[in-house]
């Protein structure tokens, strides 16, 4: 009986190929996560409706500008917490480079907010002002994305 | 505890890139250069290893540990990896340590790799980037030297440090790597020349910054008594310490500086600490290496120091961290030379990240040795001059670092007898 020989079929496609030697091509990757906030997700679902949530430990007060559900100090749960509309800017920096992510927005600024009362701080940007203007102490208030994205970037900063 | 010591290392040069070779090979040819520095040591007296890699994304390849291990020819002997950010390589140089501290092993390798140059610098920077909060902030505008950038503005406004302070630490760094073969980026600089290269986030530039590099390290630690028989020259491992900290930056508490014995509570009556100006990790790492190794003033008690300065600003804070100076005093510790070759405590006198560059996994490990050779006095040797050797070197600390002082990793090693 007759070998039928068997072959693989070809296909059209082929390889970015940037130098032979050594051989290096281009490898594409990439993926979509399923992404949970968990317990976190009340803060992204505040900052669609206009409202900063923090966290107060129920044990021991401490106060948390960037939220977590149970407390840093002594273990406890804490408790959801309005915060502040307004705060004062603890430190800051301009990036001119940066993520690929986020290439195509340099410059920006980014800033940690510090508010009255409140134990720690919470990261973001602010816009509206020159970037060199922006220093340490300098008042800024928040203000929301009409049309939410439930990313943290819902919210962000102008000088107050 | 049994005594530990460090019997050989070996670096290979950091690069920008290295496409000729894979992480496998770079460890390899770290690994002989090691096996060469110790004849009498064989595969068969290793009794295990623990690999240092920061991240799968880069290496595009799981469990890469375990093709490092078989390529070494190491399999089937104990081995696993340990990962801490850009402290991996500190924590695996401890993990090695605990293997033979506990006595399970009596030979084991630390290995470390990093290959960085298989995405662009930009989508390298988001992979870093990674390493904070994906949920409130890494989506801001997620990118480490953004970062830095923010705790040294708040060093500047709480202790007057300047840029220019910074840069002489750039100055500095680059200008030691003149003298060592294995860094990548020897440079005689000035002030002017770091401040007016490109700004990447205020304050920081370019010339603040190091660079992502391939590379691979190796450090070979034994016990007493294989020690004795592999080297006339081995080098004790006196003192480990690590310390950690919140991963977001916003989380960083107003407490009160945990003193080293040659503080008082005075110094710092007024500083809320750690806040985002300095590292409370390096200060918890620093002081349980320190009290290990007995050392209650580091100025005076330890003759050189390789830092992770992955940012000029960084290595000033560490200095504070470390208790080479109080808080507050970096800036001018610097400036008036103390970190200098000729200084009181030569720091990175190897040219350290800015100079060698950053293959996370490897750097950590590049400090042991560099830190090796210079308390065997073979600086010469090794680096084919003797420009760098820190005279009658005795005791050294070595400290790896992760993103925004999440993981430090400090160890104390010494000359033996
Ligand atoms: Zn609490």
């Amino acid at each position: 009986m007759a070998e039928e020989k068997v072959k693989l079929p070809e296909t059209e496609e082929g390889t970015t190929v940037y130098n032979l030697d050594p051989i290096i091509i281009k490898y594409h990757y990439e993926m979509n996560y399923i992404h949970s906030y968990a317990q976190d997700s009340p803060f992204f679902a505040g900052l669609s409706k206009g409202k900063l949530m923090g966290s107060k430990c129920t044990a021991c007060g401490y106060k948390y500008a960037t939220p977590r559900s149970h407390c840093m100090e002594c273990g406890a749960k804490t408790e959801w917490m309005e915060l502040p509309l307004e705060g004062k800017v603890h430190t800051f920096t301009t990036c001119y480079f940066g993520s690929e992510e986020f290439l195509d927005q340099t410059p920006f600024t980014l800033i940690l907010v510090e508010f009255e009362g409140v134990n720690t701080l919470f990261l973001s940007r602010v816009i509206g002002i020159e970037h060199g203007k922006v220093h340490i102490g300098m008042p800024v208030k928040a203000e929301f994305l009409r049309l939410s994205k439930f990313k943290p970037t819902d919210v962000y900063f102008v000088p107050a | 505890m049994r005594p530990v010591y460090m019997v050989s290392g070996g670096v290979t040069k950091f690069r920008k890139a290295s496409p000729d070779k894979d992480f496998r090979l770079m460890v390899k040819e770290a690994f002989d250069y090691a096996m060469r520095d110790v004849p009498n040591l064989t595969l068969e007296m290793i009794d295990g290893t623990v690999a240092s890699y920061f991240s799968d994304h880069f290496t595009r390849q799981l469990m890469a540990g375990i093709m490092v291990q078989d390529y070494l020819g190491l399999c089937p002997k104990p081995g696993k990896r340990v990962e801490g950010g850009g402290a991996t390589g500190g924590l695996c140089f401890q993990a090695a340590w605990e293997a033979i501290s506990s006595g399970r092993m009596d030979v084991c390798v630390a290995y470390g790799f990093e290959t960085m140059s298989r995405v662009n610098t930009w989508k390298g920077n988001e992979f870093i980037a990674l390493a904070s909060d994906t949920n409130f902030d890494y989506p801001v505008g997620g990118f480490y030297s953004g970062y830095y950038a923010m705790m040294v503005q708040r060093h500047m406004y709480e202790f007057g440090t300047t840029v220019e302070q910074m840069a002489m630490v750039s100055i500095k760094n680059h200008g030691n790597a003149i003298h060592n073969p294995y860094a990548q980026s020897p440079m005689k600089l000035t002030v002017e020349d770091v401040r007016s290269s490109p700004m990447v986030a205020t304050p920081l530039t370019l010339l603040d910054i190091c660079t992502m590099s391939d590379g691979a390290a190796v450090a070979v630690l034994a016990s007493e008594e294989m020690a004795a028989k592999l080297t006339d020259r081995p080098v004790k491992i006196v003192g480990v310490g690590t310390g950690t900290d919140a991963m977001r930056m916003s989380d960083r508490p107003h407490g009160k500086v945990p003193l080293l014995p040659h503080e008082s509570p005075d110094d710092y009556r007024n500083l809320k600490y750690p806040g985002i100006h300095s590292f409370r990790g390096g200060r918890m790492a620093s002081k349980l290496a320190y009290e290990m190794a007995g050392i209650t003033n580091p100025l005076e008690e330890l003759d050189f120091v390789e830092l992770h300065d992955a940012y000029t600003s960084s290595e000033i804070q560490t200095y504070e961290d470390m208790g080479l100076c109080k808080y507050g005093e970096g800036g001018r510790f610097v400036e008036e030379g103390h970190a200098s070759l000729e200084g009181k405590v030569p720091v990175n006198p190897s040219g350290g990240l800015l100079a060698c560059g950053h293959p996370v996994g490897a750097t950590g490990l590049m400090q042991a040795v560099f830190a090796f050779w210079q308390l065997q006095g073979t600086i010469q040797k090794h680096l084919g001059n003797d420009r760098l050797q820190v005279k009658n070197a005795r005791r050294g600390a070595i400290h790896s670092h992760a993103g925004t002082g999440t993981y430090i990793a400090v160890s104390i090693l010494e000359r033996g007898s």
